[in-house]
């Protein structure tokens, strides 16, 4: 404390010192008030894939150069369709893997021949950028078995996400740290 | 055909059963990679908790510029490159107002801990968090290099954007319209070692100022700074200039690049006070008009404000499909469409968005003028002040000016030996 040596109080100190005590004790009062609503839970944020549209807008406007949003795969919905949907363009010239019949703009799709009729696709996600394009076709004519979703070795859960606020369907959301993913599930 | 169904895309049914397999085929497992560990929270929060202490101790005891330049450097790199600007105080404002009135998002401890350690070191210590714990603080403290000194005047009026951008911060939180403070925070791009153009610019722009305005962000933006400034007034201890005593030798005078060193003060003439005190009710009055122009004006734009929320935006394109100005929908209106949502409810939302900010910007407004009244009352009030002092709520706990104190200097070549020899 630096206060000139006094003998009397003078006011101002006693009004200083007096709004002090009084703002610490509000400062006290709004910290118990703040950590009685709070919790030791982290939120994180995810895709509700219900609700996507698959804009391909997870692909632009991550802040991370190479999005946080990947493809994944509910395989126990995945219906192993030869003329898969979500691999193939529209109308493809032939059932192969070649890159002119694929849907994938990265080509992150694999697709293995598994037992007659079947063929398994799964996605490589380093070269998966989140554009839905996939998720799209899988949806439109298929068991809607590809989804996006935040993959959370990647995301800095920033406090806003940059792809939430363009979302146009609202499909990214606060979860609990605890359950951080919304996976799509066979007759939810 | 292929529109429609894609519109319909998260309704796609189970078109083809899943096989029953007759090989030995193993069905992959979706893969689920865990967030960052909840300890790690902690430890910041630790980390934060230490900085603030360490600061503390380095502007007030050992009063050394080096150690606190050398802290800012360490927070620049935790906090900003190492963490990302994510988590930090500044953007923790907008988590406490979200949690205040949403009640679905409660607050995580971490976010209030970072509310709340620096504005109460700042009631004890003064500004320390500003001088050398805060990452957006200490990028720009590094490109001080030619400070201009801005006249009085010009810094309080040119605050009064930062009162602007605080008000405008909670609202727009307050109603659910994002985080404005984290949305445009100038130096996040530059932490993320990401590329967004727009972003970077503006972090560029702030650091380019910066050469010449010291620490503009700080100064004339950062609302979180604006409730250290009031906490700092207030401040127990803080930031002197001179270790023992001034002896008024006016080396320090253009010490400080944020201009918060304050001369000692004439005394007023006896003759000047009735005027002034005429003066000062008139100002009084001036607030009430203030307060109500700034009430009123903020209610006049509310509806633009409240444009901003996708709510607002969804309804305003589903009103003009209505109108059949838009041919093609937009993502948002396919959005809608597969939802399943009433219009009714849109409507309704809609209303209560509009009702929000309608409140939100005449409380704002109000609150604005309020500041801007007291802010004119503050500078026709006459402090008494005998000695150069480091304004309590300006001073930003840098440590540049101790090194002009020729006390200070005297101080430190006598502290190893004898200190009690300096006074």
């Amino acid at each position: 404390m630096n206060h000139p040596p006094s003998e009397t109080l003078s006011r101002r100190r006693f009004l200083k010192d007096g709004l002090w005590t009084v703002s610490l004790a509000a400062a006290g009062a709004a910290a118990a008030a703040l950590a009685s609503r709070s919790r030791a839970k982290e939120w994180v944020w995810q895709i509700d894939p219900y609700k996507c549209i698959g804009c391909g807008r997870c692909a632009t406007h991550c802040v991370l150069s190479e999005s946080a949003v990947k493809c994944v795969h509910a395989f126990e919905m995945c219906g192993y369709c030869d003329l898969c949907t979500g691999y193939f363009h529209p109308d493809p010239k032939a059932l192969q893997t070649g890159a002119e019949h694929q849907l994938c703009p990265t080509g992150a799709i694999r697709r293995r021949f598994i037992e007659e009729p079947y063929f398994e696709f799964t996605i490589d996600e380093s070269r998966c950028i989140g554009c839905g394009k996939c998720v799209v076709g899988c949806a439109a004519f298929g068991n809607g078995s590809l989804f996006l979703q935040i993959r959370h070795d990647r995301c800095q859960n920033c406090n806003e996400c940059a792809i939430g606020r363009v979302c146009p369907s609202g499909a990214i959301v606060r979860v609990p740290a605890s359950a951080p993913y919304l996976l799509k599930v066979r007759n939810p | 055909m292929g529109l429609i169904l894609s519109a319909a895309a998260v309704q796609a049914a189970e078109r083809f059963p899943p096989p029953q397999f007759e090989t030995d085929y193993q069905m992959p497992t979706l893969t689920t990679p865990p967030p960052r560990a909840a300890v790690w929270e902690f430890v910041d929060v630790g980390v934060l908790a230490a900085a603030l202490g360490l600061a503390s101790w380095l502007t007030l005891r050992k009063r050394s510029r080096r150690g606190i330049a050398a802290l800012s450097v360490f927070s620049l790199l935790y906090f900003g490159f190492w963490r990302q600007g994510c988590i930090c105080s500044v953007g923790s404002l907008g988590n406490v107002v979200l949690s205040l009135f949403d009640s679905s998002y409660v607050l995580p401890l971490t976010a209030a801990a970072f509310f709340l350690l620096p504005i109460f070191f700042t009631l004890f210590f003064g500004r320390v968090f500003c001088g050398s714990v805060c990452p957006l603080g200490a990028i720009q403290d590094w490109v001080v290099f030619r400070p201009l000194s801005v006249p009085a005047w010009l810094e309080t009026t040119l605050r009064l954007g930062a009162w602007l951008y605080l008000a405008a911060a909670v609202l727009f939180a307050a109603v659910g319209a994002g985080l404005l403070i984290c949305r445009y925070d100038p130096f996040v791009a530059f932490f993320r070692l990401g590329f967004n153009t727009p972003l970077w610019l503006l972090g560029l722009l702030f650091l380019g100022v910066g050469v010449f305005i010291a620490r503009p962000y700080c100064r004339f933006v950062c609302p979180y700074g604006l409730l250290l400034r009031q906490a700092g007034r207030l401040s127990f201890w803080h930031v002197r200039i001179t270790p023992d005593e001034c002896i008024q030798c006016r080396l320090c005078e253009d010490a400080c690049p944020f201009g918060a060193i304050q001369p000692p003060t004439a005394p007023w003439p006896e003759s000047m006070r009735p005027a002034e005190r005429r003066r000062l009710v008139f100002l009084f009055g001036l607030l009430l008009v203030l307060m109500s122009l700034g009430g009123w004006l903020g209610y006049r734009v509310h509806a633009g404000l409240a444009a901003a929320h996708p709510t607002a935006e969804l309804a305003r394109q589903v009103r003009l499909r209505q109108a059949g100005l838009i041919a093609e929908p937009t993502d948002a209106l396919r959005a809608f469409d597969v939802s399943g949502r009433t219009l009714q409810s849109l409507w309704t939302q809609e209303a209560d968005v509009f009702r929000r900010f309608a409140w939100g910007g005449l409380l704002a407004g109000v609150f604005v003028g309020f500041v801007a009244g007291v802010k004119l009352i503050q500078m026709s009030i006459h402090f008494k002040r005998t000695d150069y002092e480091a304004d309590r709520a300006g001073c930003l706990a840098c440590g540049r000016c101790f090194a002009f104190c020729p006390r200070h200097r005297i101080w430190e070549t006598g502290k190893p030996t004898d200190s009690g020899e300096t006074s």
